[in-house]
């Protein structure tokens, strides 16, 4: 309370300038802060993503010329690391600790998360856990082969330092369950005076929805890879069939896990588009309600259709068939928010900055992502496809595509917030171009290699996809430049970047209304809420 | 005036949030044994006749043991929670003491339980599991895992609630704030609640 006293008489110092009990770095890295704590996540995320890029393009490199540049074993080593850290280490964690953490509070108008020690020790669990992943690479028996999903029987098998890099990914699966608790408290104690469940901005909904999945979802994760870790240190046989056990039950408990968590990564992708198209249309969005439900239905659905993973891993008709028909019915709800996102748009007087651009590029990815999905998810598709690069493609779309260019584009929404500086919207844009560009030349192709045959995870192939391998290698090269281009513009412009407004896109919810960059402790006075998020005309 | 108002519904917020939080986390933990659990059922129902018979393996007088051991200490937790509420600390300690007290017996029961698995050679990947049907290697290996894992969420609620103990004797646990005290509370009747189901599952199916 005496706190409270000082802060109230002080000027609001932006939380930059905040003085702590701890100096220089320490500030950082023991703040329970939590803009602090997005900002150091969103550090560490995308310079994860770098990583996960460099190894992607080195994958891409090899398939130029099979052999000439890394061997076979190096290759299933790098598409191994490339998942565990595309996934596990950007996607997964990424909008939530980094934006989310941001944002949620002062979106909700409240000062901190509810639990700010545990969000600091989720900071700490994901930074550890990415340190095992990486020093798995370098020790032991060798970088993990076995794909990020970790197959049994094979992952108990290799000798390649597969535990090692399954206790970093563990690491990772608490310090997102511990985000995933934090959020779902904060959003039901500390929302402001007057901001009911349903005058919460959309994002928030949409986090929500993600909290509650990350820690239904997560626990099974980290006994599944627990017991891997088992059977390797002691044989306990539960996946081995040589013990007695059976390795389509690792299949089905990793997937109860990871399909659920396509949705950790989409849902807050898709809930920082519906923040930016009210915003850039000068319109209330669409269909507020539709939007929220169907949120909690993805998340929902999501439980129910892992079996599409393992059409072919040996289960019965029956229960291929339902798999195959609960996957269709989660296109329904996102066609739903399709059409409410469109609808907002709809003779809105449209301001066509960066954001909205990565939002509507946002859309049409993920509608491909969507209707490959559809094919793969069809059961006789499923089985000609399975195994090939048409999958690859289409969870790129998906994950990059979809989760990914959302998450840009809330990148560009929120930079002058988090920064207090514009970025150079021409620059921002030229960059978008590029990666768009790379981006459907790099993985449109693997579409065409898949319905050729062309099967994933393998390091040679037969003559006649030599074309459209190195068409696609060419496109990483682009999309490697418009990613240079967009991240050099946003280092660049923190520093030469003009000072940004308090409101530069005419927003209308609360983080528009405190400066950029935000007081330490979000709002001079908690605010009080008298109507819904998007209030315009 | 203002200020203090604004304290005591800060105060209470943290209440209800601090429960809330638990509750959630217990969730995470009821999924993470319901997946072991999962795995029981599965094999269980491949192995339906060697479940049986390696169940009477198992020490049913120490399994009882650890079963009354157990509900006795989250009996005295749960004294130890109204206690505090009481503002009656030395009892309160006293019962939380005992708690602890409880769940190292628990453990050292358990350790000479599987000391004497192991002194038979009844361990995973032991040649002489090894010998023994499929059915069995699962049955044994489950009952390492499950109890193992549960022994370790055993051992962490002593250390936990060792915490609590001190906390409650400088009265950073007090009639009014004692929100910590229930949350530990309310994780080791999980634990127990746990147990309960593994008692029946590995040692009472013969
Ligand atoms: C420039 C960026 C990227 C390039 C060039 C790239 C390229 C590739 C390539 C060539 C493969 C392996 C294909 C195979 O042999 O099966 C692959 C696999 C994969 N990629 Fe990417 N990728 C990029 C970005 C991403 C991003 C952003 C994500 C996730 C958000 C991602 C997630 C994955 C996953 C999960 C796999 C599967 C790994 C496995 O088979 O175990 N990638 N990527
Ligand atoms: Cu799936």
């Amino acid at each position: 309370m005496v706190m409270d006293n000082e802060a109230a008489m002080k000027a609001p110092v932006s939380f930059y300038g905040e003085e702590g009990r701890f100096k220089g770095i320490f500030s950082w890295i023991f703040s329970t802060n939590h803009k602090r704590i997005g900002i150091m996540y969103l550090v560490a995320i995308l310079t994860f993503f770098s990583i996960g890029v460099i190894l992607g393009i080195l994958m891409r490199i090899n398939l130029i010329s099979p052999g000439k540049f890394i061997s076979e074993r190096t290759y299933n080593s790098l598409f191994t690391i490339h998942g565990v850290i595309q996934i596990f280490l950007f996607i997964i964690p990424g909008i939530p600790a980094s934006l989310g953490n941001f944002f949620l509070p002062i979106l909700i108008g409240s000062r901190d998360v509810a639990f700010p020690r545990i969000n600091l020790m989720s900071w700490w669990f994901y930074m550890i856990g990415g340190a095992i992943v990486i020093l798995s690479i370098f020790t032991g028996g060798g970088a993990p082969d076995t794909g990020w999903t970790f197959y049994a029987p094979y992952s108990i098998r290799t000798t390649a330092n597969v535990s090692l890099a399954l206790v970093g990914v563990i690491f990772l699966g608490f310090s997102s369950i511990f985000t995933g608790l934090n959020f779902i408290t904060t959003i039901h104690r500390l929302r402001a005076p007057g901001m009911t469940f349903f005058r919460m901005p959309l994002f928030c909904w949409s986090l929500y929805a993600t909290a509650w999945t990350q820690v239904l979802a997560t626990p099974v994760l980290a006994i599944t890879l627990l017991l891997i870790i088992l059977e390797r240190a002691f044989a306990i046989g539960f996946f081995e069939p040589t013990l007695g056990g059976d390795p389509i039950l690792y299949e089905h408990m990793f997937w109860i896990y990871s399909h659920p968590a396509v949705y950790i990564m989409i849902l807050p992708a898709m809930g920082i588009v519906t923040e930016i198209f009210p915003v850039f249309a000068k319109r209330t969005i669409f269909g507020y309600k539709a939007i929220a439900f169907s949120s909690l239905s993805i998340a929902f659905f999501g439980y129910l259709v892992w079996g599409h993973h393992m059409f072919t891993s040996g289960m019965s008709d029956t229960a291929r068939v339902i798999f195959s028909l609960i996957t269709f019915m989660v296109a329904v709800p996102t066609g739903v928010k399709v059409f409410n996102w469109i609808a907002t748009l709809y003779k809105g007087s449209i301001q066509l900055d960066s954001p909205l651009i990565y939002s509507l590029t946002f859309i049409f990815l993920f509608s491909i992502a969507g209707l490959s999905g559809l094919i793969i998810g069809t059961l006789s598709l499923n089985l000609y496809l399975h195994g090939t690069y048409f999958i690859v493609g289409h969870f790129h779309y998906t994950m990059f595509g979809g989760a990914g260019f959302g998450f840009f584009a809330g990148l560009h929404y929120w930079y002058p917030k988090m920064t207090g500086r514009m970025y150079n919207e021409k620059t921002a844009k030229i960059a978008w171009l590029t990666i768009f560009i790379g981006f459907n030349i790099l993985y449109f192709t693997m579409f065409i290699l898949g319905l050729e045959g062309m099967p994933r995870r393998y390091f040679q192939y037969q003559p006649q996809f030599r074309t459209n391998h190195i068409i696609s290698t060419v496109g990483s090269w682009i999309l490697a430049a418009g990613l240079i281009l967009m991240f050099g513009n946003f280092i660049r412009s923190l520093f030469r970047g003009e000072k940004a407004p308090m409101n530069p896109w005419g927003g209308k919810t609360l983080e528009w209304t405190i400066p950029s960059p935000p007081p330490a402790e979000n709002f001079e006075k908690i605010p009080v809420i008298e109507h819904g998020p998007y209030k315009y005309e | 005036m203002n200020e203090s108002a604004e304290t005591t519904v800060r105060h209470r917020i943290d209440y209800t949030g601090a429960k809330m939080g638990m509750w959630i986390f217990l969730f995470t933990e009821v999924l993470f044994f319901g997946s072991l659990f999962l795995l029981y059922s599965v094999f269980r129902d491949k192995y339906t006749a060697e479940f049986h018979k390696a169940a009477t393996e198992l020490d049913i007088v120490l399994g009882t043991a650890n079963t009354a051991i157990l509900l006795t200490s989250s009996m005295f937790m749960a004294t130890s929670i109204t206690l505090v509420r009481k503002g009656k600390y030395g009892l309160s300690i006293f019962c939380q003491a005992a708690t602890i007290l409880l769940g190292i017996v628990f453990l050292i029961n358990k350790y000479i339980e599987w000391g004497v698995h192991i002194s038979h050679g009844i361990y995973p990947n032991s040649p002489a599991l090894l010998e023994m049907s499929r059915g069995k290697i699962i049955f044994f290996s489950l009952y390492y895992v499950m109890t193992g894992l549960h022994g370790l969420h055993v051992l962490i609620g002593v250390f936990v609630i060792s915490g609590t103990l001190l906390f409650t004797a400088r009265r950073k646990i007090n009639e009014t704030d004692f929100v910590k005290l229930e949350n530990t509370g309310l994780y080791w009747h999980f634990v127990d609640i746990v147990w309960i189901y593994l008692f029946p599952l590995f040692y009472l199916i013969t």
